[in-house]
């Protein structure tokens, strides 16, 4: 990857991310009138967003050089200027070049394209393990590592209660799914009825809920904070209105939050207060 | 490049039947070409609607015009559906390849009139039923089928307990057979009717794209029937479980059937406007195509590797990290033929006279739009990028940009350039133009924010999305506005031809113009070639040796 950005305009893709920073300064969520991606939370959206960015260049290059031969020919041949048209129907050494070099440059893609593709899709040895259900139409979590932790139903909230909450409409729900963060979670999906899609854009993660069929993928959360996802497979009426909301903890509030049986006490609301996260004290004062 | 003698000045019969025996039994190929055309737009109209109304509820956060949620995903999954199977396959294959692939090879008609009229026939048909389904119970939250275009089990099967999509599957399967009717005729007419002389290399690149289209539509239709048919037994109470995992079904099963069938149906209504758009560049040039074999045989590879790339429309849904690298890889090699159409259209038009009428203004911006809808699916292509950007606002910015700016561009561009060969009349140049700016400005204003939309995580088919999508969304719906005028004065371009009728002559477009239809009188007698043309080497053009 390093070596791919080293030889194709690495400072083009250095531009690239300033220009994505400046847009990204809002996390886990989209950002207002947003043109880019959101900014990464994982290891795996920050290589997708290299891939992407390189590809990015890749194509720019491709729309720059078409659109300047286009306007070129429009103006050297028209008309006016060439009333004469040359017989030419044929060169050979040019179809050939622009035959080869497409497949080279799809070749620069391919391999940063499969590094990712093996990284995103092997997991890697996970240390915890959550379960999502999704049923029409509203999330469901599980720890199937921790038995003291009740199924959790993830309902959104409605609008006059995101509003009292601060929170945003349409993203935010009433139970989170909690996560430690700098943890490797595998995640489990499947559904109970249509098909839903569990996705956080921040997390590089999109992955089907197909009933009969658990699929798994994983993330690994940099930083505490919460983040916001929406299903993205179309399951019926409530399709737009069933959001994903993951909050990322500190291991110690995580482990506080498993010994209290899945929730945040005072104590910990407390802790983490003087922790000044505040993230945390929102969401025990939302308890 | 050829040079083409035989001609046909002899009387044959004109004389047309009576109104009601001629456009309702009609067995004539221009008759049935203009019925498809005029099919389509009232299609087109239908299918516009249903996108503007989307577009309006869209343009601000909540819910402004629809009554539920479902009504919405109705008019989604119904424009999705419309537009395909009865906008752009009828006008692109029906409407031009009826009109035109018979006059180009110099063949009199189709190879089998009555199939032809049992095609078009079909299609009002399985329209009535899909407008049918709009006021049948669909599920449990109202009227109409909402489950996409894509129609995936169990959405469709337990989701959609009601009448309206066993309309849907009706209508759609009366389309299919249409479709592969259609096909079973141009495969049969362009491989035994040529013109003597017209060899399969001579013959003119939209023949090329239509007969490929035929062998992609004979091929992918049929899987989609059986995934249909399977579906409806699915629906039956007692009936099958080919999709239900609870009676030992799969429901990814059926995406892969219709991805089977659905990726080619994208390159079926891309190919043929890819062979209008080679005409209009050669002719407007006043130059033969560059590269034709190359052409020809380009849309001849996308055809083929089109038929093993389906699975790059499931990279989410939880398929073997392997074939999702297969599948990564043969997608990416489409790019290369398709970058060989580009470059050569360009070299074209290098060296060429240009003219800036209509048609050939239509077509550049096919190309400027084409490319970008194409580097677009390159990014898609990456089954890893894919996974941010897979059922987000992108990914309908780009099948828009290669289809409804793509093929639709397509069909305008064909519609202006023959025109005056269908009609015997020219459209007002003022009105095309004002038609041609609007519609150019108004798509590129819906869709290119829809990019910005899907990279910032926007998913499809929501009536309703998070404040910060605003911006965008309301851009894109001013782009509806204006679009929906330049529709405005493609109608009022319509009467006004029609009123005025400014008589055109048998090759309007001058010397550029070379295939078979430009030989004709505009529009054609009712019967062309009693004698059959004959096409020889011609002897001034040396280079015709070289390419075989």
């Amino acid at each position: 990857m390093r070596f791919l950005k080293a030889i194709l305009g690495g400072s083009a893709i250095a531009g690239l991310s300033a220009f994505a920073a400046h847009a990204q300064d809002v996390v886990g969520r989209p950002s207002e009138g947003g043109m880019w991606f959101q900014k990464p939370a994982t290891p795996v959206m920050e290589q997708l967003q290299d891939v992407h960015n390189l590809v990015f260049v890749i194509i720019c290059a491709i729309v720059v050089l078409v659109v300047s031969l286009m306007l070129y020919i429009m103006i050297r041949f028209r008309e006016k200027a060439n009333p004469v048209p040359s017989k030419t129907s044929h060169n050979t050494m040019i179809e050939i070049v622009w035959t080869i070099a497409p497949v080279v440059l799809l070749l620069v893609m391919v391999v940063p394209s499969m590094q990712l593709l093996y990284y995103q899709d092997r997991l890697p040895e996970t240390e915890m393990t959550v379960k999502v259900v999704g049923n029409t139409w509203n999330w469901q979590y599980s720890y199937p590592d921790y038995e003291d932790i009740d199924e959790i139903i993830s309902n959104p909230l409605d609008e006059t209660q995101a509003q009292e909450e601060g929170v945003p409409y349409l993203l935010a729900t009433d139970a989170p799914l909690v996560v430690p963060v700098g943890t490797k979670v595998k995640v489990l999906v499947t559904s109970v009825s249509n098909m839903h899609s569990w996705a956080v854009p921040s997390f590089g993660v999109k992955m089907d809920a197909v009933p009969g069929l658990v699929n798994e993928t994983w993330f690994e959360v940099y930083e505490e904070g919460t983040y916001y996802g929406q299903c993205s497979e179309i399951c019926g009426i409530r399709h737009y209105f069933m959001p994903v909301e993951v909050r990322a903890v500190s291991q110690a509030d995580f482990n506080q939050w498993v010994a209290n049986g899945g929730s945040f006490t005072e104590a910990v609301a407390d802790n983490s207060e003087n922790q000044t996260t505040s993230g945390v004290a929102t969401l025990a004062a939302r308890d | 490049m050829v040079a083409i003698s035989g001609n046909d000045t002899g009387s044959y019969g004109d004389d047309k039947p009576s109104f009601f025996a001629r456009w309702f039994y009609s067995t004539n190929h221009k008759d049935i070409g203009t019925l498809y055309l005029i099919f389509g737009i009232i299609s087109g109209l239908i299918g516009g609607f249903l996108s503007f109304m989307m577009r309006m509820e869209l343009g601000e956060p909540g819910i402004q015009f629809f009554t539920n949620e479902h009504q919405y995903l109705v008019f989604v999954s119904m424009h999705g559906l419309i537009m395909i199977f009865f906008m752009v396959m009828p006008a692109l294959i029906g409407g031009f390849g009826n009109w035109f692939v018979p006059i180009m090879i110099g063949a009199p008609d189709m190879a089998f009139p009555r199939m032809n009229n049992l095609s078009f026939w079909l299609l009002p048909t399985a329209l009535i039923c899909l407008l049918v389904s709009f006021v049948l119970p669909g599920s449990a939250s109202g009227d109409g089928f909402g489950g996409g275009w894509v129609m995936y089990p169990p959405l469709s099967t337990s989701g959609s307990p009601g009448p309206a999509f066993d309309f849907i599957i009706i209508g759609l399967l009366a389309a299919g057979f249409s479709s592969i009717f259609g096909a079973i005729n141009f495969i049969t007419t362009i491989l035994n009717m040529r013109a003597p002389g017209m060899t399969m290399h001579k013959m003119p690149l939209f023949a090329w794209s239509v007969l490929v289209t035929a062998f992609l539509l004979l091929l992918a239709l049929p899987v989609l029937a059986a995934a249909l048919f399977m579906l409806f037994t699915d629906r039956i109470d007692g009936g099958t479980g080919f999709f239900d995992p609870a009676r030992g079904g799969d429901p990814q099963m059926f995406q892969h059937l219709f991805w089977f069938f659905g990726h080619p149906e994208v390159y079926i209504m891309i190919l043929p406007a890819f062979g209008i758009i080679s005409h209009i560049v050669s002719t407007f040039s006043k130059k033969p195509i560059f590269g034709y074999l190359g052409m020809a045989y380009a849309m001849v590879a996308i055809g083929v590797v089109g038929f093993v790339v389906w699975a790059h429309h499931m990279y989410t849904i939880g398929m073997d990290v392997n074939l999702k690298a297969y599948f990564l890889a043969a997608t990416l090699v489409i790019a290369v033929p398709t970058g060989v159409k580009i470059f050569s259209w360009l070299a074209t038009m290098w060296g060429g006279s240009i003219r800036y009428t209509i048609p050939m203004q239509w077509a550049l911006a096919f190309i400027f739009l084409f490319v970008i809808g194409g580097v677009t699916g390159v990014v898609l292509a990456n089954a890893g990028v894919d996974t941010a950007l897979h059922d987000t606002y992108y990914v309908v910015a780009h099948f828009h940009y290669v289809l409804s700016m793509g093929a639709v561009f397509g069909i305008f561009a064909g519609f202006y350039y023959w025109f005056g060969k269908m009609f015997g009349i020219m459209y007002n140049k003022f009105l095309a133009a004002a038609h041609f700016w609007l519609f150019f400005i108004g798509v590129n204003v819906i869709f290119f924010p829809q990019h910005f939309l899907g990279m910032n995580g926007m998913p499809r088919r929501y009536v309703d999305y998070p404040a910060d999508f605003e911006l965008w969304n309301h851009v894109s719906t001013m782009g509806a506005m204006i679009t929906l005028l330049g529709v405005v004065f493609f109608f009022l371009m319509l009467i006004e031809a029609f009123i005025v009728r400014r008589k055109v002559g048998d090759n309007y477009w001058g010397e550029g113009a070379t295939t078979l239809e430009w030989t004709l009188s505009s529009p054609p007698p009712y019967h062309q070639f009693n004698t059959l043309p004959r096409i020889d080497e011609d002897p001034t053009e040396h280079d015709a040796d070289k390419m075989h």
